[in-house]
Parts: C-alpha cells; structure tokens; sequence
C-alpha cells in the first residue's frame, strides 16, 4: 500500500457535548485526489475542520507526512503545508483582492504558486486586484478562496463545499480548477454534495452517514444503488 | 472671536480624547475586546511617569522613552495573560476581568500614592501659548497633544495598510478562524494589539497628567470619554476616532462657552445623538461576528 500522506485513526469529534464524528478512519495518499461526499449534517466539514486544526479530535489519532499533528495549531498546520478552502469563502471583505491573495502566502511553503502563477491560472482575478472583497460574486468569491489558499504552496489541499451556493455553469469554471491543482502533484481532499460532481474528479471517496464513514471505494467500482444507500442511510455497509 | 477660541481649544482637546480612544478602538476592532481598565491604566502610566520623573529628575516627556516601552511590553502581557482568556466568550466575561484589573489598578495606586491629586511637570510647556490675537491663544502643549494623536494615528493607519503584520491584523479582525487558516498566530496578533492599544493610552495618560490634576480613581472618566470619542467616530476605524476625538472636545468646549458647567454634559448630548441617529458612527465599519 502507498504510504499515506494524511491518515485518520479512529478519530471520534464534535462540538460541545455533541458528537459528529464516529470512529473515523481515512487515509489520502500523496498526490492522490479523495472526495468525502454525504449529506448536509453528515460531519463533512467537521471532518476537515479536525483535519486542519479548528476542531479538536476527542479520540483517536491525526497524522500527516507520518507525524501525529492532533495538537498541533492551526496555524502551524498551514506551514507543514496543510491548507483549507473553507465552507462560505470566508473572503476578507476589509481586505483588496490582492491583499486576500498574498495574505495566503504570508505564511506557508516555497513551491510553484506564486502571485503571478495565480493569476495565470485564475484570469478572472486579475481584473479585480484593487476591488475589496467585499463586493464579490460568490463564483469570483470561490475562485479567490481556492487562490488564496494555493498561494501557502499546500501539499494538501482541503476544499470544503466549493459547489454550495453556486450557479451550474460557475460550479463547473470552478471545478475546472482542480486538474491544475493536480498537475502541481498537490494532494486533494474534496467535501462535497454534489455526489457526481465529486466523484467525477476524484480517485476515491467516501461516503459520510451520521457521522460514520458508510461507504468507501473508487467511484467505478460502485454502483449508483450503493451510493445511494449509503449517502441516504438505508445501509452502513462498507464497500 | 470667543468661540473661534472655544472651538480650536475643542479640537485640541479632541487630539487627547482621539489618544485615549485609539487604543480602545485597536482592542475592539480586532480582538472585540472591551477593556474597563483602559482609562486606569493611563493613569497607571501617569503615576509610574511620575515615579521616574522624580527619582530619576527627568522631564516626564523625557521618561516616555522608558514608560511607552514599558507599557507595550505590560499590554502584551496582559493579553497573554489575562485577556486571551475572556476574547471570543460571553462579553460577561470580559466585563468581570477588566473591571476587576482597573479596580486593582485604582487600589494598588491608592495604597502607594494615597489619594492626593498630582501633576506631572513639564515646566513652562504647561503655560506657553501662541497668541494669535486677544482673544485666541494656541497653548504649547495641547498643541503638541493634538500632533501627537495625528502622528501617532497616521502611523498605525500606515502600519495596517502597509506592512504584513497589519495586514494580519485586518484579516484577524475581519475572521479570526479563517486568519488562523492562513496561518497566522492570532493569539500573537492579539498580544501585540494589546501592547499597541496599551502603548497609545500610557501616552495619553501621560500628555493628561502634564495639562491636569490625577488621583488614582480619575481613570475611569477617560474611559468613558474614550468610549465617547469611538463611539461618535464610528467603530473600527483610526480616523473615525480622531474625527469622533475632536467632535467631543469642540462640543464640550461649546458647552463650557454657553455656560462653564455645561461642557460635559454638551459632550454627553453629542454622543447619545449619534447613538441614536447614527448608531455606527461617522465612520464606522466593524461589523459583530
């Protein structure tokens, strides 16, 4: 088996008194592109707020690149070269264009993506560099956070409901951002809905219920029936 | 002429209001800390300038460059401290811990300088004024209060726009959860805010005590005085507080013209009209999160 660049042992989490995570057990490969679909409450984001340091795990065990990183900061996280697109953009507003994008990379790794690399990849920003965040559409919003967040040259790259929100036709321009995310060798890790949409980019997946991982394979290795069982609830087998 | 006079001296004394009020506005624009304490400890500062202006037989402008550093390393502190465990909690919390810290503050003062008023001296600036006419005079040291607040606004207005440290501080106040996802220190943030927002009140609190009488429970009238200023000039923004800073003194200097007890209470007046017809200031800009 490759070995993993992200593994999850038994990861139980949540908030408060409430549990959204069961027993967890995941593991991404490097360079490998992983989808974790389900349905809304199913502890997607959860998993990846767990993932990058926002929520800490009650049990279990958080590694990356082989090191235990469960008391590790968040900010420290995104050094090691852990980075999120997180659920809502959450776009500086006070902050230009600009300043949202070099601001991803105060903080992180040396690597391909720089300012100018950005901007090739995603054109649309570059006419909009002195605007405020503010004033964004929620595509150009998306398309700033996936940015953004390339800008610290992540090895693992978290995207948290990129589609939520979007029009059709913007979801698929985002989307289209992911095989150049891949070419870099960067490591992807996708929360998502949209079931097709995710498993269309992706080289596995799993499928949250309840916190629990329900179901996990290669998108062509199960059939439609399965998926649905699993994202709906009707059957906790693992594939 | 006499109220030409009364409104430059407003705006002068508006420049001391904007200093005590920016550190107020730095805490709550970034971390959403309200700080009780804030006006105890300018006089904190005035006191310990005091200390060292005497033992040390300095003018007390002269002990600034050992008080300012002092107090940015005693604002650090406090936050790593004190502060980082109440911001982001229930507002109840951070009520308790900075009244209780000004009220140790008002009693530690008490026990070491009893209650008497003091001054610090700064020798004949206290007096020197530009006459412009009969009627309108410009003293030296309000004058130079007012340069102070403008310089030192213009700085941080310039340190968050220009430098990456502000630039974390903006992203701070706007996200804390998403500044951490871009891996800044946010406690590291706080800390330094604090050791600015503190740095700016000692200065205050020491341009106070060179132009007035202080005991060790005159602080939390700056406080609301602060308040005031942010208040009026909007929260979040440096400029609003200097705007806000000289709105309070030019009404309270309008006020004390109608009538020398009313200037005060024409402050007061300013500021609940703001409340009530533009509760975000004039330039207000921080949302709540």
């Amino acid at each position: 088996m490759t070995e993993s660049l992200l593994a999850l042992d038994k990861v139980d989490g949540g908030y408060g008194d409430f549990q959204a995570l069961f027993s967890i057990d995941l593991h991404v490969a490097e360079a490998e592109t992983v989808s974790i679909i389900g349905a809304n409450g199913a502890g997607k984001s959860t998993l990846l707020k767990a993932i990058v340091g926002l929520v800490r795990p009650w049990r279990g065990d958080i590694s990356y690149d082989g090191v235990s990183i469960g008391h590790t900061p968040a900010h420290k996280r995104v050094a090691q070269g852990i980075a999120l697109v997180p659920e809502g953009r959450r776009i500086f507003d006070s902050l230009t264009v600009e300043e949202n994008i070099v601001i991803g990379g105060d903080v992180g790794r040396p690597g391909p993506w720089t300012k100018q690399r950005v901007l090739e990849a995603f054109p649309l920003l570059m006419r909009l560099l002195n605007r405020s965040g503010e004033g964004l559409s929620g595509g150009e919003r998306q398309t700033l956070a996936i940015a953004r967040a390339l800008m610290s040259n992540p090895r693992l790259l978290l995207l948290d409901e990129v589609s939520l929100g979007l029009a059709p036709i913007v979801v698929r321009q985002v989307y289209e951002a992911v095989p150049i995310i891949k070419a870099e060798g960067t490591t992807v890790l996708i929360v998502e809905q949209d079931v097709n949409q995710a498993l269309a980019v992706a080289d596995r997946f799993y499928c949250l219920l309840e916190g629990r991982i329900s179901l996990s394979g290669t998108p062509g290795d199960v059939s439609k029936e399965q998926i649905t069982e699993a994202y709906f609830g009707m059957s906790r087998r693992s594939h | 002429m006499v109220w030409t006079n009364a409104i430059i001296q407003g705006v002068l004394l508006g420049g001391l209001y904007a200093l005590f009020a920016t550190g107020l506005s730095l805490s709550f624009g970034v971390m959403r800390l309200v700080n009780l304490a804030h006006g105890d400890l300018a006089i904190f500062a005035a006191f310990m300038t005091l200390s060292i202006s005497t033992s040390l037989k300095i003018n007390p402008l002269v002990a600034l460059l050992i008080v300012l550093p002092a107090a940015f390393v005693v604002g650090y502190l406090l936050q790593l401290i004190i502060f980082d465990r109440v911001v982001g909690v229930d507002p109840a919390f951070q009520i308790v811990a900075t009244f209780g810290l000004g009220i140790v503050i008002q009693n530690a003062l008490l026990e070491k300088y009893t209650a008497d008023t003091r001054g610090l001296n700064v020798g004949r600036l206290k007096t020197s004024t530009i006459k412009v006419n009969d009627t309108i005079g410009i003293g030296w040291l309000p004058l130079l209060t007012f340069i102070t607040a403008v310089v030192v606004l213009s700085s941080l207005a310039l340190f968050l726009k220009r430098t990456k440290l502000g630039r974390a501080f903006r992203a701070t106040s706007d996200d804390p959860d998403a500044a951490r996802l871009m891996g800044i220190d946010i406690k590291r943030v706080f800390a330094v805010a604090m050791a600015l927002a503190i740095a700016t009140v000692a200065l205050a609190g020491v341009l106070f005590g060179a132009r007035s009488s202080f005991d060790p429970f005159v602080g939390p009238a700056r406080l609301i005085y602060a308040f005031e200023a942010v208040i009026i000039g909007g929260l979040g923004s440096l400029w609003g507080t200097l705007a806000g800073g000289v709105t309070l003194g030019v009404a309270q200097a309008i006020g004390r013209q109608i009538n020398p007890q009313w200037g005060e209470l024409f402050g007061h007046f300013v500021f609940l009209a703001v409340l009530v017809f533009r509760p975000t200031g004039m330039f207000g800009k921080v949302q709540s999160r």
